[in-house]
């Protein structure tokens, strides 16, 4: 008896005594960046997007094809005139705290996410209102026919439109919440939640998967195993090392330096659970000289040759490809028509565009972010490209947080504000011309750079009330034409992060971005 | 003493409050937006706005500052911008990593490199001396991050002996918190293993030619009596500035070592805050630190008064 006592003291003091989650199959992820804020409605950062989805159900899903599933939903009813609608729930969906899901938890999920987000704010404003029908079924009465009303409620990427309980989603939209109770597979620790090291989530036994195959966002979300530790690790070495040696399971988004250490390793697999990747794009701002001349831009727009450009950002030709349209290659509304600058870009033409446009040879401050290593050497091969066409270019550098800071601001360039900078978005939000900020032209309200272009407006409302496929099509290429024509932005070509994973990792939903759910291990 | 106690300890009063100020301008006067920080890559500038508002960025600054003071001085360090948590819990996770870092790295390279400065004099010229200084240069030469790739991958991806990343606490049993501890500590301890050799050896080779170790000698006292009751007991005052030295910049400044071993310390967290912009948490790890340096200050100079008893205040 003293002996068995003495041996467990001994073993609890050198950690020999598991705790009581050791026997229970724990998934350990990398996650690509810190979780900060916990709100998702609050930020549009990725990293919250994904602590959204594991704690979160949304009503609709997109799955990997591009089409809107029904997630939370189990029924959609339009009235002939396309201007009601009526969506019921599934049976059975509960919070985590063992509440039901009802109507009035959506309505005021929605209503909170749509004053943040910008799909969501659109769709309001066709809205003539939200009721609740009865605790399962709610009602969208629209003042005239709307054609994305499904494309949002399945918004895959941020601000998703996550389902919380009424009491959460009341709070105003201007604060965060505090309360991180949810209806999706897994259930946040908060008392296990260490900032800069450590997310933990479980699994939730409440949650009613359904029986489609995982897509996407989009069908079961199978909570397959019983825990999922987000351990922070920024430096990519450590994060290789750390995979190599079997503490972490999953790395999220390597540094590209890292693949072909990873793919000589027996025991790592790398897997693309976003084929659509992610896309560079050169913003400027169209406030100040010289990018306030659409002239000056088209030469700009003219020097940006994207293949140097992504050989030197990326190196690795499996992972990155030169891609001629606003909208992620291979999707939809992908197009060439009006990339013809972009498609053939030409330094002796740029010059001569330069000339054309009376460039007085003002400097252009292109923001450097050198501590951001998935976009850092884009700047440098642009700014070298420029130069070759003409423009002077004085290239600052930054961290991104001063860039992300300073791009907000609509100063002269000499006074603290900015001409150009480089960025990726994930290619999930480049889908449609709605979410694709970049070609937003509202002036002050419109993405940083503040395109104003009338035109370009009136067809981004014409691509929402358009109601079939081939109208949309058709709408968004003519986006995609007016937005080159005026040069809103430079695409300059698509790339990926596949993730890293230990070979003993199975079951990665293919979409848009890393999902938990139905992976095993 | 007790006056000398209580006049230092006073004396920290106008430090904490030069440094507030300083701190609090200086973060206020850097480019960078807290909000712009939080609102994602995606937010419009309305949003930015927004969120400036609710974190109050949009007051005078005077407001600001009185506002953050007054907390101060209720104990109250604020709440991080980001993670919604008061920057006092913050700190106190992060306490924990960094001191049994620093404390570890510190109680590593005294016990190895005292004795080793005390060797490398005593044999001062012979190959001990030259192997020492050869190490020094060595020590102070290598990048930390060099040197803790090259343990990681020896003697965590080769060997499999420790794990490659990561910290346990205490609490998590003393197993798994000392293997957490070997590697950082060893990586973190060479420089100071370097520095403190040198300067014992130094030390300890002035006292050696004082007149109290010849008549020591004379004595007929063993050699190993000679060198430590006598040489090293009086070259201690400079080896003691050095180890309180370096374990106050062992505090705050670990963070190269914290991010090869992702140790979640208060460097990670300050560098993290400071990227982020996050005002109240760089706020409160600021003066914590200008805490630790008046403390460690005051007792290397209580060590004076041990270690060399003609030292009065």
């Amino acid at each position: 008896m003293i002996r068995s006592a003495l041996l467990a003291l001994v073993a609890a003091a050198f950690g020999l005594a598991a705790p009581a989650w050791s026997q229970q199959k724990v998934l350990r992820i990398v996650p690509h960046s810190n979780l900060t804020v916990l709100d998702p409605i609050w930020t549009t950062a990725y990293i919250t997007r994904n602590h959204g989805y594991q704690i979160y159900d949304t009503l609709f899903g997109l799955d990997v094809t591009g089409k809107v599933q029904p997630q939370m939903v189990a029924k959609v009813e339009v009235s002939s005139d396309r201007k009601t609608w009526t969506f019921t729930l599934r049976d059975g969906l509960e919070f985590h705290d063992g509440k039901p899901v009802t109507s009035e938890d959506v309505i005021a999920s929605l209503e909170r996410w749509a004053r943040r987000d910008g799909m969501g704010e659109m769709l309001m404003s066709f809205s003539a209102g939200l009721q609740a029908v009865n605790a399962r079924t709610f009602r969208l009465t629209l003042k005239e026919p709307y054609g994305l009303v499904l494309e949002s409620l399945g918004k895959p990427s941020s601000n998703v439109p996550f389902i919380m309980p009424r009491r959460v989603a009341r709070t105003p939209a201007d604060r965060q919440i505090d309360d991180f109770t949810g209806s999706g597979p897994f259930i946040f620790k908060r008392d296990e939640w260490k900032p800069g090291e450590r997310v933990v989530y479980v699994k939730n036994p409440r949650y009613r998967p359904r029986s489609e195959a995982p897509s996407g966002t989009a069908g079961a979300k199978v909570a397959k195993v019983d825990r999922i530790e987000w351990v922070i690790i920024k430096d990519p070495q450590t994060q290789a090392n750390a995979l190599a040696a079997g503490e972490v399971d999953v790395v999220e988004a390597p540094a590209h330096e890292s693949y072909p250490v990873f793919r000589k390793n027996p025991d790592i697999q790398i897997v693309e659970t976003n084929p659509l990747g992610f896309n560079a794009i050169l913003r400027f701002n169209h406030l100040h000289p010289p990018f306030d001349n659409v002239k000056v831009r088209r030469a700009a727009m003219a020097a940006i040759n994207q293949a140097p450009i992504l050989r030197a950002q990326v190196g690795l030709p499996d992972m990155y490809r030169t891609c001629f349209s606003i909208f992620p290659c291979g999707t939809e509304f992908a197009t060439e028509v009006g990339m013809d600058l972009v498609a053939r870009p030409d330094l002796k033409r740029a010059r001569q565009l330069l000339k054309e446009s009376g460039y007085d040879g003002t400097p252009v401050v292109l923001m450097h972010p050198t501590d951001l290593a998935v976009i850092a050497k884009l700047p440098v091969v642009t700014a070298q490209l420029l130069r070759q066409a003409g423009f002077k270019v004085d290239m600052q550098s930054m961290d991104w947080q001063t860039l992300v800071s300073r791009r907000a601001k609509k100063d002269r360039p000499s006074a603290g504000g900015w001409n150009a900078f480089m960025t990726v978005w994930a290619n999930v939000d480049n889908l449609n011309p709605i979410t694709l900020q970049a070609v937003g032209a509202s002036c002050d309200k419109a993405w940083f750079g503040w395109p104003c272009d009338a035109q370009l407006e009136k067809l981004r409302d014409a691509f929402g009330r358009a109601s079939d496929a081939s109208e949309r099509r058709r709408v968004a290429a003519q986006i995609q034409a007016r937005a080159m024509e005026i040069v809103t932005h430079v695409p300059v070509g698509e790339y990926n992060f596949p993730v890293a994973a230990r070979k003993t990792v199975k079951g990665f939903v293919i979409g848009y971005f890393f999902v938990p759910w139905n992976i095993e291990k | 003493m007790l006056r000398f106690l209580a006049a230092r300890l006073l004396a920290t009063i106008p430090v904490l409050l030069v440094v507030a100020v300083f701190v609090f301008l200086l973060l206020r006067l850097t480019p960078g937006d807290p909000a712009a920080v939080i609102a994602g890559d995606n937010a419009t500038g309305e949003q930015i706005e927004q969120i400036r508002e609710s974190l109050g960025l949009n007051e005078p600054l005077i407001t600001q500052f009185g506002i953050w003071i007054g907390n101060v001085l209720r104990g109250d360090l604020g709440e991080s911008f980001f993670f919604r948590m008061s920057v006092t819990e913050l700190i106190g996770q992060r306490l924990e990593p960094t001191l049994a870092l620093a404390l570890c790295t510190i109680v590593l390279a005294v016990a190895i490199a005292v004795p080793l400065g005390v060797l490398a004099a005593w044999r001062h010229g012979g190959w001990l001396d030259r192997a020492l200084m050869g190490f020094s240069t060595l020590g102070f030469s290598i990048p930390v991050f060099v040197l803790g790739y090259l343990l990681i991958w020896l003697v965590s991806l080769e060997l499999g002996w420790l794990p490659v990343q990561g910290y346990r606490r205490l609490s998590e049993g003393a197993g798994p918190f000392i293997r957490h501890l070997i590697l950082p500590s060893l990586t973190l301890s060479v420089i100071y293993i370097a520095l403190i050799a040198r300067v014992t050896r130094a030390s300890v080779s002035e006292a050696l030619t004082e007149d109290y170790v010849r008549t020591a000698r004379a004595k007929g006292l063993p050699e190993w009596r000679v060198l430590t009751r006598h040489a090293l007991a009086n070259a201690a005052v400079p080896i003691v500035t050095v180890i309180g030295i370096g374990l106050a910049l062992l505090i705050g400044g670990v963070v190269v070592t914290e991010s090869v071993y992702a140790i979640p310390g208060l460097g990670r967290l300050t560098v993290d805050a400071v990227l982020a912009r996050d005002f109240p948490t760089i706020q409160g790890v600021i003066l914590l630190f200008s805490v630790f340096y008046v403390l460690i200050n005051l007792a290397i100079d209580l060590a004076y008064l041990a270690l060399d008893p003609r030292i009065r205040y």
